[in-house]
């Protein structure tokens, strides 16, 4: 059996202050860590409700009381519990927009044709579905979706853009598999399976294009933590 | 087993447990969600979920019905059937990856004080090279949609953790399998559908000789 990653995530009952708003904000922040953001997102029957609903689900950069209370009043009759789930749906939303953005510019630099093209197209289609998916699951939670980031990728040649790719995807899998065990709502546990599984499709089919292992962790795939994949994606953000 | 229903277009009218997926991602159990609380949806979702049995162990034994079946499709089988090239280096590959999944589901189920089912005996009916990879293919994206469909109603979450990491390498065989025989790696395009263990019983059982 493969250890628990999570061991360390256990919800604190620690008070923290409001974070900033979005999670690709607190990402450029050299003290964000995951373990206090995660504390953040399990603790929530800790804190204030209020400043909850600013970390988790705030993309705005200006924290005005009426821009939170817009939220903050939708949000206040779902659980407590669903505020870390926000905070894991708006972090896998700034991964699916920084996916479907490299694949937007990689089919717009007309590096591959034919069966690979057509591939190429479809994993962007695929992660534009899920940025879809996952704002439409912020909203319905009753938090306010993260903001689109800038992203800026290299792109010159097939063979460098398939071995990104085939990066990017590992880490898209590991990044859901990361958070899978803390997740709270069974039905948000479903759509990200859902999710995560095909970034696993997207990973290894990539694999066999750039010639590497379909399973490069082994038998058992190996999650990757928040921080891990911030640090990750930090230089693909513009 | 060509007919595999994994050709739906995404987001199409697909059941997930009473729910259609679109609705169920978009709108239905969230916006219950939303308006009740989580906690007031979980129990329905739990019920459905019920009939998978009687708890976390109960549900990995299940799961190592399905990987004993994988396991020994790809070591048995394939050496029966004689594969060559990227079929054979994928099997031998694969059914070590499979097997190592029969060893860590085996002693997490003793961990949790379960029995671990005993291997059952199994009849494939794949002949040659190309029905093998074509139940190949039925068996691994079976076995994502049920780890995806068991998996919320885990209770531990380490087990939940570890079901992760294996559904995530049933996925990368899917996809390694479907690619070589030239299907489509995203067979249900965007998001994978989950399986009741109906839907998975109806794909597996009749590989499982009856006692």
């Amino acid at each position: 059996m493969s250890s628990s990653p999570n061991e360390e995530l256990a919800p604190s009952s620690e008070e923290l202050a409001p974070q900033p708003a979005g999670i690709v904000e607190r990402l450029v922040r050299d003290d964000v860590n995951r373990k206090r953001f995660l504390k953040m997102a399990g603790s929530a029957g800790a804190a204030s409700f209020g400043a909850f609903v600013l970390a988790a689900c705030g993309s705005s950069s200006s924290k005005t009381a009426s821009t939170a209370a817009a939220p903050a009043s939708t949000a206040s009759t779902a659980s407590s519990s669903s505020t870390g789930d926000l905070s894991i749906l708006n972090y896998a939303l700034t991964l699916e927009y920084l996916e479907t953005e490299f694949y937007g510019k990689v089919v717009a630099a007309g590096l591959f044709s034919g069966k690979v093209g057509a591939l190429i197209k479809d994993f962007g289609r695929q992660e534009a579905t899920h940025v879809e998916a996952l704002k439409g699951a912020v909203e319905k939670l009753g938090g306010t979706p993260a903001a689109k980031p800038e992203g800026k990728f290299p792109i010159s040649s097939a063979g460098q853009v398939a071995q990104l790719a085939y990066t990017v995807e590992n880490l898209g899998a590991s990044a859901y598999l990361g958070q899978a065990a803390n997740i709270m709502s069974p039905e948000v546990l479903a759509s990200a399976l859902a999710i995560h599984t095909v970034e696993a499709r997207h990973a290894a089919t990539l694999g066999t294009l750039v010639k590497k292992s379909v399973t490069p962790d082994g038998a058992f795939a190996k999650p990757a933590d928040m921080s891990t994949v911030l640090a990750a994606i930090k230089p693909f953000l513009a | 087993m060509t007919d595999y229903e994994i050709a739906n277009p995404e987001l199409a009218a697909c059941e997930v447990h009473g729910v259609t997926r679109a609705s169920f991602i978009l709108r239905g159990a969230l916006a219950a969600g939303a308006l009740y609380g989580t906690g007031a949806v979980a129990p329905f979702v739990s019920q459905a979920f019920a009939e998978t049995g009687g708890g976390d162990a109960e549900i990995l034994n299940f799961a190592l019905t399905l990987e004993y079946l994988e396991a020994d499709f790809y070591t048995v089988k394939g050496k029966q059937v004689g594969l060559s090239g990227q079929a054979k280096a994928y099997a031998k590959q694969f059914g070590a990856e499979e097997s190592e999944h029969v060893t860590a589901l085996t002693a997490a189920i003793k961990q949790l004080g379960g029995t671990p089912v005993k291997k059952p005996q199994f009849v494939f009916p794949a002949t040659s090279e190309s029905s093998f990879l074509a139940l190949a293919s039925v068996l691994e994206n079976t076995g994502v949609g049920a780890y995806n469909g068991a998996a919320p109603s885990l209770q531990s979450k380490q087990v939940l953790a570890s079901a992760g990491s294996i559904v995530q390498i049933e996925a990368r065989h899917a996809a390694a399998i479907d690619l070589l025989i030239g299907k489509s790696p995203t067979p249900n395009q965007g998001f994978d559908r989950p399986l009741t263990k109906a839907e998975v019983l109806a794909k597996a059982g009749p590989l499982i000789k009856k006692a």
